[in-house]
């Protein structure tokens, strides 16, 4: 009885689910993330001028800690005179709001068509890739300026144009992803115990392409800023008189000799939320892929 | 004549003739005329080499096969139910209701945003239509008839909190939940460590015994199918070479590539005999047969030869 020696009863190995400390990445990305969204919440409270206040007597003053400034122009005031930290809170507003509802709506089309051209294959999937394969023929920015010359300018217009440029990169890297797991051995088990395709799409697939599908729609939020600030930059955004961080880079470049800081200050609060919502992606989906835990 | 008593004589599952090919490619089969019958609460082993076309026939038992292929030929019947007939969804309950698969790879065979417990459970609430309390209790005597020592512990994990042969073991008790006739497991034991291979295969034997359930078991060792199988169906090529029980295949095997394929398998009764590779005469032999029994095949179907006779 050699066999009675080697008890068939599994040892109790369950490794505990132990929560990591959060990444540096995570945290700092974070953090300036929480900062531009109350400052955009709270602008009108936060806000030490009036942003479109203009006065002249005011006009190019420079940032704090050169001489000349004036207090409570932190950093500084552009040709017309109005407030740069003033106009960059009231920038964050648009650039914030355009960047959750065109990255939100571009990432719900786009991911339900690519879990769908994955899973079923077939013809959906045919009509779809080859839509992706035209759509990727069109240069993005040079479509997204055509699109809000044809509809018009505005936030909407700007929103849509996002949405209508970028779905098909979440509808891409979803789709690709579908088709890993399609393959899996627990898709396989759930058919055989008898689950309809419909639900084990929803049950079993979409929540292992959730962790990409986040990292996705933070990366997106960032470049629906670079977008909306190109379209601002071109003027084709919303009206002038709304202060966004593209226009003032806009202005800032034809007095970059006078007063650099015009046009600097809008691009460095442009290039971190741009840079944090793309590590906030990666940290995101580090923290929440389940094989890595 | 064996094969064709074990047709009549209430065999659980009937596969018949069965030939599958490339959708793209009809002539080229995967599977060539392949019969298999298993009667309740037999083991059966199913052997050949990688290729051979052992999972396409689990693959093709619960209709999951690949895209590209499809049955050209032949019926599968399960509890005298021919599956092939069947409109899609009643072919999928029948499925659901009798039958169940041990999986290969139990990597990634569960689900790894999915707790145990919903993964064991989720099959009874659907398929027998239990209570989520009953489905739970259920669950709780399968995990500790598969020797788990912390069923509430498991049932509350995650996939990647538990090691492999944790994770075989609840795939095993999720195979035997819902009291299924027949259950495929396929090479169940490939994917884990030696040590904990022997366990699974012990186990896999005993809650076989407990239920009476038939069980295809898809390997391609021919020592795991000594130790724990009634009969065996050797394939190669897709083709059927050997159907016999298993004292008959070790003491005089039919088929030249079976007899080759013994040699081939380590004994540890007899350390001192050399293992020796199939030779290639053999295997020249065998694919020459295979070759003349598709040509055969393909004059068969020919619409001429169809005409004339």
């Amino acid at each position: 009885m050699v066999d009675a020696a080697t008890p068939a009863t599994a040892p109790p190995t369950i490794r505990p689910r132990r929560r990591r400390p959060l990444s540096w990445r995570l945290i700092l990305s974070g953090s300036w993330l929480l900062i531009v969204l109350l400052a955009a919440i709270f602008a009108p409270f936060v806000a030490p001028h009036d942003p479109l206040a203009q006065d002249l007597l005011l006009e190019k003053l420079p940032p704090f800690w050169v001489a000349g400034s004036e207090p409570g122009y932190w950093l500084g005031t552009d040709g017309l005179g109005r407030d740069v930290l003033s106009r960059i809170i009231y920038g964050a507003r648009i650039a914030l709001t355009v960047a959750f509802v065109a990255a939100t709506a571009a990432c719900i089309i786009g991911s339900t068509l690519g879990l769908i051209a994955g899973y079923y294959r077939g013809w959906i999937d045919q009509i779809v890739s080859r839509i992706v394969d035209i759509w990727m023929a069109f240069p993005p920015v040079l479509f997204s300026i055509l699109l809000v010359a044809v509809i018009g300018t505005g936030l909407h217009s700007v929103i849509l144009a996002i949405t209508v440029i970028d779905w098909i990169r979440f509808c891409r890297v979803v789709r690709a992803e579908t088709l890993v797991q399609r393959r899996m051995d627990y898709v396989d088990s759930a058919r055989v115990a008898g689950f309809s395709q419909l639900t084990i799409l929803i049950r079993e697939v979409f929540p292992n392409t959730l962790p990409t599908i986040i990292a996705l729609l933070s990366l997106e939020m960032g470049i629906a800023v670079i977008v909306e600030a190109i379209l601002s930059f071109v003027n084709l955004s919303i009206s002038t008189d709304d202060p966004t961080w593209g226009g003032m880079i806009a202005e800032g470049r034809t007095v970059i000799h006078f007063a650099w800081w015009v046009l600097v200050f809008p691009l460095i609060a442009l290039f971190l939320t741009v840079l944090a919502f793309g590590q906030f992606g990666e940290g995101l989906k580090d923290r929440f892929d389940p094989v890595l835990q | 004549m064996s094969a064709d008593t074990a047709g009549t004589t209430g065999a659980y599952l009937d596969i018949d003739d069965l030939s599958i090919a490339l959708r793209a490619d009809p002539g080229h089969r995967l599977l060539r005329s392949v019969g298999l019958h298993v009667k309740p609460g037999e083991v059966r082993g199913l052997v050949g080499e990688s290729g051979a076309g052992k999972t396409m026939i689990g693959k093709t038992i619960f209709d999951i096969l690949p895209r590209a292929v499809a049955v050209v030929e032949g019926s599968v019947r399960l509890g005298g139910e021919d599956l092939l007939a069947l409109p899609e969804g009643k072919r999928r309950k029948l499925i659901a209701r009798t039958s169940a698969l041990i999986p290969q790879d139990p990597l990634t065979a569960l689900n790894p945003v999915r707790r145990i417990e919903s993964q064991i459970t989720d099959r009874l609430t659907a398929i027998l239509g239990q209570s989520k309390k009953a489905a739970r209790d259920r669950a709780l005597t399968l995990l500790e008839e598969v020797h788990i020592n912390d069923p509430e512990r498991v049932l509350a994990s995650y996939p990647h909190q538990l090691s492999g042969g944790m994770r075989q073991r609840v795939l095993i008790a999720a195979a035997f939940a819902a009291e299924p006739k027949l259950i495929v497991a396929d090479e169940p034991t490939t994917a884990l460590d030696v040590t904990v291979q022997k366990q699974i295969l012990r186990l896999i034997a005993e809650m076989q015994r407990r239920h009476g359930t038939a069980l295809l078991f898809v390997t391609h060792d021919l020592g795991v199918v000594a130790k724990i199988c009634q009969n065996v169906t050797v394939l190669f090529g897709g083709k059927v070479v050997e159907d016999t029980d298993v004292k008959g295949l070790f003491a005089h095997p039919a088929h030249p590539y079976t007899a080759a394929l013994i040699g081939a398998t380590p004994r540890y009764d007899r350390p001192e005999e050399s293992l020796l590779p199939v030779p290639a005469s053999v295997i020249e032999d065998t694919h020459r047969e295979i070759a003349a029994a598709d040509a055969a095949w393909i004059v068969a179907r020919s619409p001429h030869t169809k005409g004339a006779a």
